[in-house]
């Protein structure tokens, strides 16, 4: 029996002494006036403030209309000429805008702006991908349009830039035939997080080791609701099926945004 | 490597906490770390370290809980547990399953000076 309360010694396990909350430091005690540690309950998204700027720039994309897409894939893979094609290709017909991320360099924004589309580059520095708050800062200077199309080409990347959400509609993963076809399987979360996966450089098929095939499989497998397009910007065969899939997007906000309207 | 950038949005969260609620600091923090949250442990250790330096919470001790991956198998209506996006299921190797847990990436609990 324990000599202190009197209860019974074979409960030692939960042995209440523990238990009595004089205080839950270390040494159960509470002293007036000196501090204790206290376990506080957090259950905090570690990216919560990273998701309440994306949070923003989601209803601001609604209320306007406005189709974003982020581009993710690794270097080398052809976003940029992916993007070069269909704003020429589009440029007549929408107004379209391009937020350019990139490590180093104004490159690609001076490639993008010669198509005469503007786009705005971000340089991350050190970073590793896109954040909300870095796209937020380029909407004034982009002057976004209302039912506009506005495309994120994030850092080549296929890691970091998945955790981060940018606010966008979608995100589209663009894999080249150059590549491994088992990409989707090495870099599932990327291809989990996708909507939309783009099989570029589909031109080279005669003459690269590529299972396409396989390639679907594996991404199917990583994600089964992901939607394939096969394309070339180079040669231009298969971005007819591009833009009806951006067309019907573009339809898709605009009812979302006159919903989001009628609800308020 | 974002483990860098999650640390220092760890580091942002902790000192809010702390201006908020008066705390005098911080000595211990857990996370949940889920095994298809894109983040590596060991590297994300290695980032805690540099980026609580010269911040209220540096001396800050971090222990990290992972999480494993848990699926829901439309077939067996089983959930099960996978160590693998691509994995089928262990139960009746269909390959229709859904990714119920696994992305977590949260500050659980912190132990706090007060």
């Amino acid at each position: 029996m324990c000599t202190v309360c009197g209860c019974s010694e074979d409960s030692e396990k939960d042995h209440h002494h523990h238990g009595h909350h004089y205080g839950q430091n270390s040494a159960g005690l509470h002293i007036a006036g000196m501090s204790q540690e206290k376990i506080i309950q957090v259950e905090m998204d570690i990216l919560a403030k990273n998701n309440s700027y994306a949070a923003n720039n989601r209803a601001f994309f609604l209320k306007n209309g406005v189709l974003t897409l982020n581009l993710v894939s690794s270097p080398g893979s052809g976003k940029t000429s992916i993007l070069e094609k269909s704003l020429i290709d589009l440029h007549d017909k929408l107004d379209l805008r391009v937020i350019e991320g990139d490590q180093q360099t104004t490159q690609d924004a001076d490639r993008i702006n010669k198509t005469g589309v503007k786009a705005i580059q971000v340089n991350t520095g050190k970073g590793c991908h896109l954040d909300a708050h870095m796209v937020k800062h380029t909407f004034d200077e982009l002057d976004i349009k209302k039912n506009s199309l506005l495309f994120i080409e994030n850092v080549g990347n296929l890691v970091c830039p998945s955790a981060f959400d940018l606010g966008e509609y979608a995100k589209v993963v663009i894999l080249s035939v150059t590549e491994g076809e088992d990409k989707p399987l090495k870099y599932p979360d990327m291809f989990a997080a996708s909507d939309l996966m783009i099989l570029n450089k589909i031109d080279l098929l005669p003459y690269v080791d590529f299972n396409v095939d396989k390639c679907i499989n594996y991404a199917k497998k990583i994600n089964p609701k992901i939607q394939i397009l096969q394309l070339s910007a180079t040669s231009g065969e298969g971005m007819g099926l591009w833009y009806k899939w951006l067309e019907a997007h573009m339809n898709i906000v605009k009812m979302l945004q006159v919903n989001s309207q009628n609800n308020t | 490597m974002h483990e860098m950038s999650i640390c220092i949005s760890i580091v942002e969260s902790l000192e809010q906490m702390i201006k908020t609620n008066n705390y005098k600091g911080i000595k211990k923090v857990w996370l949940e770390i889920g095994v298809f949250s894109g983040v590596e442990v060991e590297a994300l250790k290695f980032s805690f370290e540099a980026a609580i330096c010269n911040t209220i919470i540096n001396h800050a001790q971090l222990e990290i809980i992972e999480k494993p991956a848990k699926a829901w198998c439309f077939i067996c209506g089983e959930n099960v547990i996978i160590k693998q996006r691509y994995d089928s299921c262990p139960k009746c190797d269909s390959n229709q399953l859904t990714v119920t847990n696994g992305e977590e990436l949260k500050i659980k609990q912190v132990m706090i000076k007060e």
